[in-house]
């Protein structure tokens, strides 16, 4: 009996975690498939399809604005990676004055609000007419992706052995071969990683797209943003479904990808 | 395979404020086996990152075989090493990995996949090509290792502590192993070590280093029977120095002291002919194996020897050495035998 107790605690507790997990989750997929939900009802009076019908319908913008979401996030992960992989191998392998300095440099996106930074980046864009554009948006997007970009193809390059270059250049090997060879290959884990967490990013981020891109792009956090303000519940319950998509199918990936050894040099 | 000379030429090696190596000159024969012996920190594993060009040099010069390499990039020098912790890449198989610096020189499939199995034949690993590295046991990856290096018929071998991994057992079969295939290929070699007995037995030529220069050049024997100061000597274990008064028992010389080695120096109840005596009481007696090292004290100073009995704390003994195994060091520290002294017979017992 005395057993019991804690065993009965813990499974309390396991299922309060489940439910606020779990609880707005099976919310979102009650609403997504409701199609008379009234004020005194438990649960809606009549089911179906009828809006995912609604929101995929050609007219409705869901199919362009998942792929303004999609095409944005790859175009955020290659030019954010484009730009963390130099500097991650740089900060990781190269003495560096003020290394830690610039570390938190890419930090500091992070510690501010974002609001007021996407408001005064949106007034800077307008006057280089970058508002609107796709460009813009990416631009905007990679801003919060590379933190993890830098930060994670920091610790990735950082968790190669330098002995493995040295020996590839020993053997003959010029030091964009190392690199291209020995160097990328060892931390593809790391940087696949940290291309996932700019993809995530992106295709969830509403605050930047929405000063920069609307309403000439429209995105699906903003189509969600759009959905829910007009009422339309269960429009934006199935958009925030499609954007769950990716997230889970990823962290699935990254879990894999992520080894501690990358893991432990993070912020090093 | 072709081999070569390597010179050194007032190498000097600056990291910051530090000087690592401070103009260290040497000649290293064709073909010679030279072990890089000190202890750490004394700028051996410096000096080959010097050669293979991983330590940019301060002023100097190094040539292989008369041609200048000091200003090349590490992968124009032709020289293959063998890093202490291999250093195998780990995203390509055991094939892979030997036959990527083929791969390098512009080498066709086929004449790669046949350089490597016969490496891997040369090895004893012939069935392990397919193999992933991370499969490999510590003794199996230093011999791909080598094999890696090896595979590109380098005109200069560069080992760094290539056995300090290894369980004792696995070291010493590596190490005759590696010696001959190093004479069967006629390799110009270096190895660094910290391990005087596998420089001993390992190497034609030893070059002691010790902050940053060289103390002495020289074979094996001679290195062991005369080393060129006190603190060579205790690095080459001689644990014991005795200072002589002139004339001492027979022991005509000039030296300020001597110095012998534990297993040379026993305790006898009476004085012996043709050795150092010196009355000594037994401090501490340990069992050894084969016999029992002994401390004892004579004239308030500690010598260590051994006894083929135990010996009791407290008990009045004599300290005999062997005359032939003082090896006699002036006032100024440094050994009186000239540095081309050889002792016939007295090598690594």
């Amino acid at each position: 009996m005395r057993a019991l107790f804690p065993r009965l605690g813990v499974a309390v507790l396991i299922g309060l975690v489940a439910f606020a997990v779990f609880g707005p989750l099976i919310n979102l997929v009650i609403w997504a498939f409701a199609e008379q939900w009234f004020f005194p009802n438990r649960l809606p009076s009549q089911w179906g399809f009828m809006f995912w019908e609604r929101v995929f319908r050609p007219r409705a913008g869901a199919w362009e604005a998942l792929g303004n979401s999609v095409g944005i996030a790859l175009a955020t992960v290659v030019f954010s990676m484009a730009l963390a992989i130099p500097a991650g191998y740089a900060l990781a392998r190269l003495v560096l004055p003020f290394r830690h300095l610039i570390m938190l440099v890419f930090l500091l996106p992070q510690a501010f609000p974002s609001l007021p930074i996407f408001v005064n980046i949106a007034a800077m864009f307008y006057g280089l007419g970058l508002n609107g554009t796709y460009f813009g948006v990416i631009l905007v997007h990679s801003l919060p992706g590379l933190v993890y970009a830098v930060w994670i193809a920091t610790a990735a390059f950082a968790a190669t052995d330098i002995a493995m270059e040295e020996a590839a250049r020993n053997l003959g090997a010029s030091p964009l071969r190392t690199f291209r060879d020995i160097t990328l290959p060892q931390a593809a884990p790391g940087l696949m990683a940290a291309s996932i967490f700019v993809f995530l990013d992106s295709i969830d981020e509403f605050t930047g797209t929405f000063f920069v891109g609307t309403p000439d792009i429209t995105t699906l956090p903003i189509l969600m943003f759009n959905a829910a303000m007009g009422g339309n519940y269960q429009i934006a319950a199935i958009t925030a479904l499609i954007l769950l998509i990716p997230s889970v199918g990823f962290m699935l990936i990254i879990e894999r990808f992520l080894k501690s050894d990358v893991l432990a040099r993070i912020g090093r | 395979m072709q081999s070569t000379s390597l010179t050194l030429d007032n190498v000097t090696v600056r990291m910051g404020q530090n000087t690592i190596l401070d103009s260290i000159s040497l000649s290293v024969p064709q073909g010679s086996f030279t072990c890089l012996l000190g202890p750490s920190g004394c700028g051996k594993t410096t000096l080959l990152r010097a050669i293979a060009g991983f330590a940019p040099l301060e002023s100097g010069d190094m040539a292989i075989d008369a041609v200048s390499i000091a200003a090349l990039p590490p992968e124009k020098r032709q020289t293959a090493m063998v890093f202490q912790s291999y250093a195998l890449w780990p995203h390509m198989s055991v094939a892979e990995n030997l036959a990527y610096p083929l791969k390098l020189r512009g080498i066709d499939r086929a004449s790669r996949a046949r350089k490597v199995a016969r490496i891997l034949d040369l090895l004893d690993l012939a069935e392990f090509g397919a193999r992933s590295v991370a499969s490999l046991s510590g003794g199996q990856r230093q011999r791909i290792a080598l094999g890696r290096a090896l595979v590109i018929d380098p005109p200069i071998l560069l080992l760094d502590e290539p056995l300090s991994n290894l369980d004792a057992a696995i070291r010493r079969n590596l190490r005759s192993e590696l010696r001959q295939l190093q004479r069967q290929l006629g390799i110009t070699t270096i190895m660094v070590t910290h391990d005087q007995e596998e420089a001993l037995s390992m190497a034609d030529t030893i070059v002691l280093m010790r902050s940053g220069k060289i103390a002495q050049v020289a074979a094996p024997e001679a290195l062991y029977a005369a080393p060129v100061d006190i603190d060579a000597a205790r690095f080459m274990g001689v644990e014991n120095f005795i200072t002589t008064d002139s004339g001492e028992m027979g022991v005509a010389s000039d030296a300020a002291c001597f110095g012998f080695r534990s297993m040379s120096a026993s305790i006898c109840l009476h004085p012996l002919a043709g050795h150092l005596n010196r009355k000594a009481v037994v401090i501490d007696s340990a069992y050894a194996g084969d016999s029992y090292q002994v401390l004892v004290k004579s004239d308030g100073e500690l010598f260590s020897a051994r006894s083929s009995t135990p010996q009791l704390a407290g008990a009045q003994v004599i300290l005999c050495v062997p005359a032939d195994a003082l090896i006699p060091f002036g006032a100024d520290k440094n050994c009186l035998i000239p540095t081309d002294y050889r002792t016939p017979g007295r090598t690594l017992s």
